[in-house]
């Protein structure tokens, strides 16, 4: 009776079977390693590689040879595209309402005049900040713009002190809270685990269906049990995969500081595929055909991109939404990964959010075992 | 119920709908130890829906039975392991190949000498030069092989067979009957149906449903006389119109044309004389010949009713 309801022999027969077929599989298997890397890519080079040529318009009503090196000096930074140079006021800030442009410089009239008479003059920078990420290295780069200017331009006679001098003021529109960059790395593994797993596994029982092997696996005397976690064996090593190409890209072409213990990230990996195979293998046992399998799980991936703080900061959502963050898988994978990977967090602290994965993991498992259909009816 | 251990197979009463689609009747059936039954019937009879029913794959609306000493309701696990069950639809995973699909078999039902069974079983194939080759890529027939020798890998004292012939050549076919009267003689139960005439004909008895029903059952023999019909056959060239105009003949029940001949059948012999005399020139000629099995299934496919249409 031992073997009646888990036998290795048979769970093993399935393992095998899936590796197979998985392998088989050439197409699948290159999209599983190659949404991450090509993800990595999209998403990478839009946080880290601190994006330079950054179009912007200048409105100058001065000229002298301090604005010309000020505005050289812009561009010798490499992070700003003067497109612009005019006086129109109005048609500039159209442009960086359409987006067309990111900055605005503004140079007042009486700026040489006061930089002369050491009286402070102003400057104004007005950014778009939707994506904060990409101005925040760009407006950075301004303060080293000007001193170097300074002290290149008044030399001799005309020297000021290096403590002075122009008043620069930033204006962040549209977007004034910054994200930090990192986030988005770590935040990306999670995203990326709950696609391609959630997918793959949602098809594995419902392909089986439509091909008509169904019926020879029910005609075995394997146990739901074994099919079930035989089948997602094979995807536990994809997901492994996946995340070490994410981790490693995050350091090696990111540098994205990895401060917490390795062995911490790869256990919540670990339990973060466990839990997105079983939710996949759930949505397979419920589907009745392989189209309703996709659908089901994209009706799960999408509140999991949105709500999970991946995309926006989790506290700044409504309360309602953080309500349903809090019964996604991956807002707690992304709270754990972040705070493994950023913060250094130890097991204490990322309890809070282990719990819940390994519960939801659980109940998804049996609700798996439990709609698992045992005979063609 | 008492275990009979005579009996491979004993079902009484099995029903099953699908939605308010009465597919199977009150069907019962018995396949004594190491007898091979047909099971026959046009398509969609229910013959799929029955076998499926007695290994565990469909639940009954209705009945009891028995496969092998297990309750077809309550232990189909057991079944599951001791019966092998061949699918209608190949049903082994094309992606794999003919030794993968062998080995996945022998592993699932723990079979401890595995290797050398699946080796045994691709030599009695014929196949051990091309195990590696992916199921997908054989033929019809030699899928229909493949997934036969899968079912016997594990020998089972009995087998459900859901058209195991069709799409093979005839000698393979002559090849596998060898091989199930082998098998018979060893004591293994064989249900199996088939819509080759030759084939029911090597049966130890046969059942044969239509719409559901259960129309006749016993030995090919006992069916024919049971039926009490006569034929005669009619030879010559150009024999449709002959067969139209005999149809309109009263007495003359059935007719049909089997290439350079035509046979006639009903229950008055007497009626069809009389019709063969009238309509049959110097052209044709005409003997009163043994009733075969396929006239007699013929004749009971018409003259039961379609009862899926009532129910529609
Ligand atoms: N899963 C099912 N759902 C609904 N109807 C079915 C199902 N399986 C079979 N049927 C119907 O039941 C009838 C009997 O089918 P089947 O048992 O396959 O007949 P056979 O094997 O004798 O050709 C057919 O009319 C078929 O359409
Ligand atoms: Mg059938």
């Amino acid at each position: 009776m031992s073997n009646r309801f888990f036998h290795w022999k048979r769970w093993w027969a399935i393992v095998i079977k899936e590796f197979l077929q998985l392998k088989r599989d050439r197409i699948t298997f290159a999209m599983m390693i190659g949404i991450p890397i090509m993800q990595l890519m999209l998403f990478g080079y839009a946080i880290n590689t601190d994006p330079k040529h950054l179009p912007t318009a200048i409105i100058s009503y001065d000229q002298s040879e301090f604005t010309r090196s000020f505005i050289s000096g812009m561009e010798n930074s490499n992070y700003f595209d003067i497109v612009k140079f005019s006086q129109d006021q109005q048609q500039a800030y159209e442009e960086l309402r359409q987006g067309k442009i990111l900055f605005i410089l503004t140079i007042p009239a009486d700026f040489t005049r006061k930089l002369l008479r050491h009286e402070h003059p102003t400057l104004l920078f007005e950014a778009d900040a939707t994506d904060p990420i990409a101005v925040g290295t760009a407006l950075s780069s301004i303060d080293p713009i000007q001193s170097m200017v300074i002290r290149k331009d008044m030399n001799g006679p005309l020297a000021i002190s290096n403590s002075t001098s122009i008043d620069i003021r930033v204006h962040k529109l549209y977007n004034p809270e910054a994200i930090t960059q990192y986030n988005i790395i770590p935040g990306l593994m999670g995203t990326i685990l709950t696609l391609t797993l959630t997918m793959m596994t949602a098809l594995a029982i419902t392909r089986e269906s439509e091909k008509g092997t169904m019926e020879n696996l029910l005609a075995t005397p394997a146990q739901p049990i074994e099919i079930i976690t035989g089948k997602i064996i094979p995807y536990v090593f994809i997901g492994l995969i996946q995340s070490s190409i994410i981790l490693t890209a995050a350091h090696l072409l990111f540098s994205v500081p990895f401060e917490g213990k390795l062995l911490h990230a790869y256990s919540v990996i670990l339990l973060f595929i466990f839990v997105n195979l079983t939710i996949g293998i759930t949505i397979s046992s419920l589907a009745q055909n392989m189209l309703q399998a996709m659908q089901l799980s994209i009706f799960y991936f999408l509140p999991s991109l949105l709500l999970s703080g991946f995309m926006f900061p989790f506290l700044g959502m409504p309360k309602w939404a953080q309500y349903v963050g809090e019964f996604l898988p991956l807002t707690h994978f992304n709270r754990l990964i972040r705070g493994i990977v950023l913060k250094g967090n130890g097991f204490l602290e990322l309890w809070p959010n282990i719990w819940p994965l390994m519960l939801i993991g659980v109940l998804t498992l049996t609700i798996a075992v439990k709609f698992y259909k045992r005979t063609l009816d | 119920m008492k275990l009979q251990t005579d009996l491979a197979i004993d079902v009484k009463n099995l029903q099953k709908y699908f939605g308010n689609k009465h597919v199977v009747k009150d069907l019962s059936l018995q396949v004594k130890k190491g007898e091979i039954v047909g099971f026959l019937g046009p398509n969609g009879s229910g013959k799929t829906t029955a076998i499926r029913m007695m290994c565990g794959l469909l639940t009954p609306d209705g009945g009891e039975g028995k496969c092998l000493g297990y309750d077809i309701a309550t232990q189909s696990d057991e079944i599951k392991r001791k019966v092998g069950y061949m699918t209608q639809k190949f049903s082994y995973w094309e992606d794999l190949s003919i030794r993968e699909n062998l080995d996945f078999v022998g592993r699932i039902y723990e079979l401890s000498n595995r290797k050398h069974l699946v080796e045994e079983a691709l030599e009695n194939l014929g196949l051990t030069s091309r195990s590696s080759q992916l199921a997908k890529t054989l033929s019809g027939g030699w899928k229909q092989r493949l997934a036969l020798a899968a079912c016997m890998l594990r020998k089972p004292r009995l087998l459900l067979l859901d058209e195991p012939t069709a799409g093979v050549d005839p000698s393979a076919r002559r090849d596998f009957w060898e091989e199930l009267h082998a098998l018979a003689a060893k004591g293994v139960s064989v249900l199996i149906s088939t819509h080759y005439m030759d084939e029911a004909e090597r049966c130890h008895s046969l059942a044969y449903i239509a719409y559901g029903n259960l129309l006749a059952k016993g030995t090919a023999e006992e069916i024919i006389t049971h039926q009490s019909i006569k034929t005669f056959n009619v030879s010559g060239n150009d024999l449709m119109p002959l067969s139209n105009r005999l149809k309109d003949y009263e007495g003359v029940e059935q007719t049909v044309i089997f290439g350079q001949s035509l046979h006639v059948s009903g229950k008055d012999t007497n009626l069809i004389q009389q019709a063969l005399q009238k309509e049959c020139t110097e052209k044709f000629q005409y003997e009163s010949i043994a009733t075969s099995l396929e006239d007699v299934f013929i004749y009971i496919m018409k003259h039961s009713t379609d009862n899926f249409g009532e129910s529609l």
